[in-house]
């Protein structure tokens, strides 16, 4: 343990919490919000006294939503089983493609390599509002705007470069020396890539899943542009709580609750994954 | 030599390109029998690694061909090749100890399990890294983690074993130990290995013969001893042996009789015409310019002969290595007892003619040995 005074630690302490506090406090504000009325929320000055309701979580489950104006239905859960679906397997599918794609690029040069891997890593540099009205012209000639296949699809635009970089990474630093001990031992190198290299960057191909998943998860543009009411994701089916009648900010707040808590449950799963991911360099070869 | 364990012949390493990119090995051609140890030994950068990796089947052969036990091997893949290697790197799984790591090695053979624990701890007995069985690679020091990836690669039966610089990061005194070790476990049971390395002492302590590399080229295959007395060329001469030959160039010319080789700074070693065997001594009058080379140890102080200026004095331990100026260059001897000898002291040198290797002057290759010709 490194040695601290009493004081250094209690300064630290508060800079922490300082820092925390900051950071986190949307995010409460939110939680806080997703328990009121809108009557409440919008009480000037704000107060942090409230009778709790569960109001909004209720008409999000349930899928009707009371105004002023009459009954409204909304598609939240539907959005949320889009969110899940779309993300999950869109990152299945990048992984699938991105992992045997980056141990090629790590492990074999050839004519040409590095062009193909900065090509697909330029999906990232274009502006999705750019690439978007060319796309959506083609996927109704093609009949995939408005599909699931079709969502996914555009969404490896947004894992497979993510996955195929970071993953390469990984790759290169295990020393290739370690492979070709196990190859020399009388194993091919698809039971190589199967038992030595993806074990070894387990943590990297897990720490860059994660994060793909989160980018697809957050994503808004080309699910509001691609999809309709029945395919939209939770980031797209929040505008329905802009209603006629008014912005429904408890709504609001609670369909955030709800859509940040798979990820933050997979975030907090992963970490150890992460850190270890972000330690393998640590290992000597 | 019994049948040919490894026979490589016109062999030609290009990075890049062929005939355009970096060539790193030159039409190579050995042959390496059964049973022999066989050491590469070469400065970084000289083609021993990349002639061994060839032979792993981890870099393309770009020319020639590749035998293995008569097998031709050189298209096919790694696992196909029946080779064992320890890596200069280690190169040990990370997640296995350092048992698992060695039986891992044995996973293809299939063996009964008592019989792999056998194996692990006599060949971990041998290594002494009987105590780190159970630890991982990296919890170890580099010098356990290259013996354990030396036994990863013992453990093996092959045709051939690959050993890319397998004790650098020992301590002297177990480096030492486990040469003999290793040479007998090697011999008792009748593998062929190649080892890499760039250090002479190990090359000739574990090396039936020594294949000495330069620039991608192949100088010399021959046995330890052969190649301290008879270098092919002025490359072998100078990089075999410690502290190194001493090289000078010479004029040849006669006078009166006696045959002198003019040396710079008006120097001149003279010798009766009759001091040379015939064959050297046509050899010798047929040049006009040639390079002389002498053996630290073949280097007399005497009272009449050449005079030098003592530059350096060095007292090992166990001999003298003495440097002086010399004809414009610099010439080392080495006594056995202690010398003292200031700085500056002037001293005459005389040599043998015995114990003169004469080089062509412009190709390097070898003219004469003593009173042999090359």
């Amino acid at each position: 343990m490194e040695h601290t005074s009493l004081l250094e630690r209690i300064l630290r302490g508060v800079a922490l919490t300082l820092v925390v506090i900051f950071f986190m406090f949307p995010i409460v504000w939110i939680f806080m919000m997703s328990f009121q009325t809108n009557e409440t929320i919008l009480r000037i000055p704000p107060q942090l006294i409230f009778e709790p309701t569960l109001a909004n979580y209720t008409a999000l489950i349930t899928g009707k939503l009371m105004t002023a104006a009459g009954t409204l239905d909304i598609a939240f859960m539907r959005n949320l089983w889009n969110s899940v679906f779309l993300s999950v397997t869109s990152v299945a599918v990048s992984l699938l493609l991105g992992v045997p794609a980056a141990y090629a690029f790590a492990r074999h040069k050839f004519r040409g390599s590095e062009d193909i891997a900065f090509t697909l890593l330029s999906f990232r540099f274009a502006p999705a509002l750019l690439v978007l009205l060319p796309l959506t012209l083609y996927f109704q000639k093609l009949g995939l705007a408005n599909t699931y296949i079709g969502l996914i699809w555009v969404y490896q635009l947004i894992c497979l470069p993510l996955i195929l970089w970071i993953v390469r990474g990984y790759f290169e630093d295990i020393p290739a020396d370690i492979e070709y001990a196990y190859r020399i031992g009388g194993h091919s190198w698809f039971a190589t890539f199967r038992k030595i290299a993806l074990p070894l960057a387990g943590p990297g191909i897990a720490a860059a899943g994660l994060l793909a998943f989160i980018f697809a998860w957050n994503n808004f543009v080309f699910a509001l542009v691609l999809a309709s009411a029945d395919k939209q994701p939770v980031t797209v089916g929040a505008l329905a709580f802009i209603t006629s009648s008014g912005i429904q900010y408890g709504q609001i707040s609670a369909a955030i609750v709800l859509s940040i808590t798979p990820t933050l449950a997979l975030a907090l799963y992963a970490q150890r994954y992460l850190v270890e991911g972000l330690s393998l360099g640590a290992v000597k070869g | 030599m019994s049948a040919s364990a490894l026979t490589i012949s016109g062999v030609d390493k290009f990075y890049g390109p062929i005939d355009r990119g970096v060539h790193a090995v030159k039409n190579l051609t050995m042959e390496i029998g059964k049973g022999e140890i066989v050491a590469l030994l070469g400065s970084s950068g000289c083609g021993k690694t990349s002639t061994l990796r060839m032979i792993a089947g981890f870099e393309e052969v770009s020319r020639g061909t590749i035998a293995v036990a008569g097998r031709k091997v050189h298209t096919l893949p790694p696992v196909r090749r029946n080779v064992a290697m320890a890596f200069e790197g280690y190169s040990l799984y990370p997640p296995l100890t350092v048992r698992e790591n060695m039986a891992f090695a044995l996973k293809a053979a299939r063996l009964p399990r008592s019989e792999v624990d056998a194996k692990v701890a006599s060949i971990a007995k041998l290594l002494e890294i009987e105590d780190i069985l159970e630890r991982y690679p990296s919890s170890i020091s580099g010098g356990q983690q290259q013996r354990a990836s030396l036994g990863r690669a013992l453990i093996r039966e092959a045709d051939l074993h690959l050993l890319d610089e397998p004790m650098g990061q020992l301590e002297p005194q177990l480096r030492a130990v486990l040469r003999g070790r290793i040479k007998h476990f090697i011999k008792e049971r009748g593998l062929t290995a190649i080892l890499v390395t760039h250090d002479q002492t190990e090359a000739n302590a574990l090396a039936d013969r020594i294949a000495v590399m330069e620039g991608g080229v192949l100088q010399q295959f021959d046995t330890p001893d052969r190649l301290k007395e008879r270098p092919a060329n002025l490359f072998t001469g100078t990089f075999v042996g410690e502290p190194p030959m001493n090289v000078f160039e010479a004029f040849v010319g006669t006078a009166a009789g006696r045959i002198n080789l003019r040396l710079p700074d008006g120097l001149s070693l003279d010798y009766d015409k009759d001091a040379f065997s015939a064959p050297v001594r046509d050899q010798l009058l047929s040049r006009e310019r040639v390079v002389i080379g002498i053996r630290p140890y073949a280097v007399r102080r005497s009272k009449e002969g050449v005079p030098a200026r003592v530059s350096a004095n060095q007292w090992l331990g166990d001999q003298t290595h003495i440097a002086a100026d010399f004809a414009g260059g610099s010439l080392v001897l080495v006594e056995h007892d202690r010398t003292r000898l200031d700085l500056g002291a002037p001293i005459n040198v005389s040599i043998d003619p015995k114990n003169l290797h004469v080089f062509d002057q412009a190709s390097g290759m070898a003219i004469s040995h003593g009173m042999e010709l090359a």
